[in-house]
């Protein structure tokens, strides 16, 4: 048991990271290989002027028109993205782990704060659930994957609160807690979570098209 | 001819029309795999499967799309639902769809979108959903179950290399006649045609020449009354539309795109200036030029809206008295979204109205006429839910109380005249070369002056 711990405290971590971060290079990389040889048309529209334009109107919150239209869900989804990488990131036992293991460190979030923010994340994957469910458009369009993925980003962020407040099996908690973040990391290049990159490059494409051929914003 | 008894037309689909349900009749499960993989193998590449892959489902663009906003909101006609309809069940599938999937996809692809582009500026992520939609036609087109009226027209395309059937000689024979009546009152009026060297290259769309004759005497005035250096062809190549663009058809389009540059080419002008149409402006600006492999246009390609911009802001034409009825004005995607000119559009109906009240939204988020990308082409059968679906411009439309609708392309200026009679609106139609025409001061050019 101590050496299962071990492995998925130890070299999982690096494995799944390092997943993480070359899978979602290698995806990138795919994409404007595959550009380049069959549709290489796209960057002779895009410039980095239009893109940077198109995904920073789209960053500033309540900017473009469609956001304020749909008022409740960008307030939520622009908490809900921000916690996403805060908690992880910036959690002071994730924190401690790092400085054992490197001997470095940056400033951690408060502890309460992180609580908080792990009870908004979750709050908001029940929000995303139940807009599946009830709002007719997003229901016609959603299916079990859907869920699924909402499902992969609550696991390790209820069983990590879970732990952290021993409310029950520890220990077990704990093991879910790290696989499952681990399986986060992993899947991550490979699923639709992906948009955390791609997403970015199909609008900037859109914001190069509507700048720079059009003429026109597309916020 | 023999009445289909009611079974056969119960079993049908609602406005399904012949070409739909002839070309369906003839395809096999075989041809229907095959050529759906053809395309999607050949003609696509990672920017849809980027697309399909960056779609989170999260209906985001529902908001942007006037047939979703005019059916009370039925999820079935969000830009997402349309693309999970079609392009996603084919690339599921592997192709291997059926007959009715595809009488579906014929109808979401040509009926049930205007391709206008506003979905990309709800969705967050700015995916190009038009351009799945297109791809869903190229696909229709290759299978041959196009809808007849739009079939047609890029029939008249192919063989004529204009919409309409126009001949040679008829379109010769109208711009003299338009000519010869406009001399009547500007005496040293023109029409110059294959002038060679001219700075401007005048076009037009084939209805003009065919129904509406009097919007080229209109534009021989301005361009008379401006003192242009002007010409128009009188080869093939003067029809700036191009119907192929929509259907699919990229051989043809192509075929238009490429003569039409050849007769501004020929004619070593120096510009493209044309009338009011949105389609044919992107086809020029936008699409033809791509698909005969030129980034953007060789040439300056100037939408009848700058042009006016330019001449009254140059004072080449004078407003001799404003126009005082309340005007509203609609801005056609392909020359706002497609080309920023909302706002040109607006400082001319300025400088020439005095009573201008703006539709909301507007610019590049204005509602759709609900007749572009083809749909109004698709023709009459058609025509009923074409009212239906958008009920949202009318409503739009009516809470402007303009007497006015300024509607500066085609096919907003018949769509728009549509939902005015079905919707009972009493507003009258108007292209902005109508107002200017009406308004502007009929000066006879003499040279030097």
């Amino acid at each position: 048991m101590n050496g299962f711990i071990d492995f998925i405290m130890g070299p999982m971590v690096w494995i799944s990271v390092m997943i993480f971060i070359v899978g979602l290079i290698l995806k990138v990389a795919g994409i404007v290989r595959k550009v380049r040889e069959k549709e290489s048309y796209i960057f002779s529209y895009m410039t980095l002027y239009h893109s940077l334009r198109s995904i920073g109107a789209w960053l500033i919150p309540f900017f473009p028109r469609a956001t304020r239209q749909q008022p409740v869900f960008y307030a939520v989804s622009y908490i809900f993205h921000l916690a996403l990488f805060v908690v992880p990131l910036f959690l002071s036992a994730h924190i401690v782990l790092v400085e054992e293991a490197f001997n470095v460190s940056w400033p951690a979030l408060n502890d309460g704060v992180a609580d908080i923010l792990t009870v908004v994340i979750v709050a908001a994957l029940g929000f995303f659930a139940g807009r599946r469910i009830l709002v007719p458009e997003v229901k016609f369009l959603t299916s079990v994957k859907d869920f699924f993925l909402i499902f992969m980003v609550l696991l390790p962020f209820l069983t990590g609160f879970l732990a952290y407040h021993q409310v029950a099996a520890y220990e077990w908690m704990m093991i879910v807690h790290i696989l499952s973040g681990e399986l986060m990391l992993i899947i991550i290049p490979f699923s639709r979570f992906s948009h955390m990159i791609t997403a970015p490059l199909t609008r900037a494409y859109m914001g190069s098209e509507f700048g720079n051929v059009r003429h026109a914003r597309d916020w | 001819m023999q009445e289909p008894s009611a079974m056969e037309t119960k079993k049908m689909e609602k406005n399904t029309d012949p070409a739909v349900e002839g070309g369906l009749e003839r395809l096999t499960q075989e041809k229907i795999t095959k050529t759906i993989n053809e395309v999607l193998e050949k003609e696509t590449g990672i920017r849809l499967k980027t697309y399909v892959e960056t779609c989170m489902r999260c209906g985001l663009c529902s908001d942007a799309c006037s047939y979703f906003l005019s059916n009370d909101r039925d999820p079935s006609y969000s830009p997402a639902a349309k693309v999970k309809q079609t392009i996603w069940e084919m690339i599921d599938k592997k192709g291997k769809v059926s007959k009715d999937f595809l009488r579906r996809a014929v109808h979401i692809s040509h009926l049930e979108c205007n391709v206008c582009r506003r979905c990309s500026m709800y969705c967050p992520f700015g995916i190009d959903i038009a351009y799945m939609m297109l791809l869903v036609r190229r696909i229709c087109h290759k299978l041959e179950i196009t809808p007849q009226y739009i079939q047609d027209t890029v029939n008249s395309h192919s063989v004529t290399l204009n919409q309409m059937w126009v001949k040679e000689d008829e379109w010769i024979d109208t711009l003299q006649w338009q000519e010869e009546d406009a001399r009547e009152e500007f005496e040293d009026l023109r029409i110059p045609l294959d002038k060679e060297g001219a700075d401007i290259m005048y076009s037009v769309i084939a209805p003009e020449p065919k129904f509406q004759a009097g919007l080229i005497y209109q534009a021989a005035v301005m361009m008379h009354a401006a003192g242009m250096n002007w010409t128009m062809p009188s080869m093939p190549g003067w029809d700036n539309s191009n119907m192929a663009m929509y259907t699919g058809d990229n051989e043809i389009s192509g075929r238009i795109a490429r003569t039409f540059y050849e007769a501004a080419a020929n004619l070593k002008v120096k510009r493209i200036v044309m009338g009011e149409c949105g389609h044919a402006f992107r086809s020029i600006y936008d699409v033809g030029n791509r698909w005969v492999s030129w980034a953007m246009p060789p040439f300056e390609v100037v939408h009848a809206l700058e042009f006016y911009h330019e001449l009254l802001t140059q004072g080449r034409i004078t407003i001799k008295e404003n126009y005082t009825k309340k005007v509203t004005l609609h801005d056609p995607c392909n020359v706002s979204r497609g080309r920023g000119l909302h706002d040109k559009a607006r400082e001319v109906v300025n400088m020439i109205c005095t009573d201008f009240v703006d539709m909301v939204p507007n610019r590049e988020h204005n509602y759709c006429c609900g007749a572009g990308g083809g749909v109004i082409n698709c023709g009459p059968p058609y025509k009923g839910e074409r009212m239906v679906n958008n009920r949202v411009k009318a409503e739009q439309l009516k809470a402007t109380g303009a007497e006015v609708l300024i509607a500066p392309c085609h096919n907003c200026h018949s769509g728009l005249e549509d939902i005015v009679h079905h919707y009972e609106l009493d507003m009258e139609v108007k292209f902005l070369g109508d107002i200017i025409f009406e308004t502007m001061e009929k000066k006879v050019y003499k040279q030097g002056e």
